[in-house]
């Protein structure tokens, strides 16, 4: 099978891919917006720390 | 078993338990959806009705199947968070909804652009579409009301209340292509002998990679809802310093 071939899945091409890619960019978005909500709660967390100590 | 229970569940072993085990569920979770795109694109024979097009399956199930396995997790640890005033289990829900609201949107859009060669429609309002539309709702509805509240115990309880009460979309979704005369067709991953192995390997790669990507998203979140609900200072300053 020749790449070219792969790549037309038979006609279906304008439909498989774009449902791939997809599927694909949501998978890479749930690992960026996990990271950054993480690391909010530790900004957060940092900021709460500083109050409870400037407060003493 | 108890105490190890108990340990684990305290906010510092497991924010440090799951940092370590990430990575191990990145890669295991890489491995297998790599494999299964392999299976999937390559591999596998192209279907005798559908052709080369069928290959959408290898997302489209996948997504769909975890689209309902996170909203059960999310609703089980509601329900236990309500019941035994869990705070690891409210965070197990709270982290879960965004994780499962985007499983939702890629079952449906995927099957959206399945249905239009397929189908000859991007959308119907049949039983099974409709469902699961109402399921996107009920993790919208989720997160729109976690939102409104400023206290996060508050938070908490009140979306735990929603999450347990859209458990019954559940079953609903399943058999809908049973109850009613549906234009999506019935389960043929789960149903023995309905697929050849060829085909069927390469989507449980998949279901489990999704599966596996799930759980190491869902960690990363829950680092995260865990130190939201910690009042531990102490604690806190240690996982800062880091």
């Amino acid at each position: 099978m020749n790449i070219a071939e792969f790549l037309a899945m038979g006609g279906y091409a304008a439909y498989v891919w774009p449902a791939y890619a997809l599927v694909f960019a949501v998978l890479a978005l749930n690992v960026w917006a996990a990271r950054r909500s993480h690391e909010r709660a530790l900004e957060e967390a940092r900021r709460r720390l500083m109050q409870e100590e400037s407060g003493r | 078993m108890w105490t190890w229970f108990h340990k684990l569940a305290s906010p510092p072993h497991f924010y440090r338990i799951a940092g370590l085990t990430i990575p191990a569920f990145s890669w295991a979770a890489g491995l297998l959806v790599a494999a299964g795109l392999y299976g999937g694109l390559v591999l596998a024979p192209p279907d005798y009705q559908q052709g080369e097009g069928f290959r959408i399956f290898y997302v489209h199930v996948p997504s769909a199947i975890l689209s309902m396995f996170v909203y059960a997790t999310m609703a089980i640890a509601a329900a236990i968070g309500l019941i035994w005033r869990m705070k690891l289990a409210h965070a197990v829900a709270a982290a879960s909804a965004p994780i499962g609201a985007w499983f939702t949107a890629c079952a449906l859009a995927t099957g959206s652009i399945w249905g239009k060669p397929m189908w000859g429609t991007w959308w119907v309002w049949d039983a099974r579409l409709t469902s699961e539309l109402i399921l996107l709702f009920l993790y919208l509805g989720y997160l729109g009301l976690r939102s409104s509240f400023d206290d996060l115990q508050r938070a908490d309880r009140a979306s735990a209340v929603l999450a347990v009460i859209g458990i019954v979309n559940l079953p609903v979704i399943h058999y809908s292509v049973v109850w009613w005369n549906s234009i999506h067709q019935g389960s043929t991953l789960l149903t023995p002998g309905a697929m050849p192995i060829a085909m069927k390997w390469p989507a449980l790669c998949m279901l489990a990679g999704f599966a596996l990507f799930y759980g190491a998203v869902l960690f990363v979140r829950l680092r995260g809802e865990v130190v939201r609900r910690e009042r531990s200072a102490a604690w806190l300053r240690e996982v800062l310093v880091k």
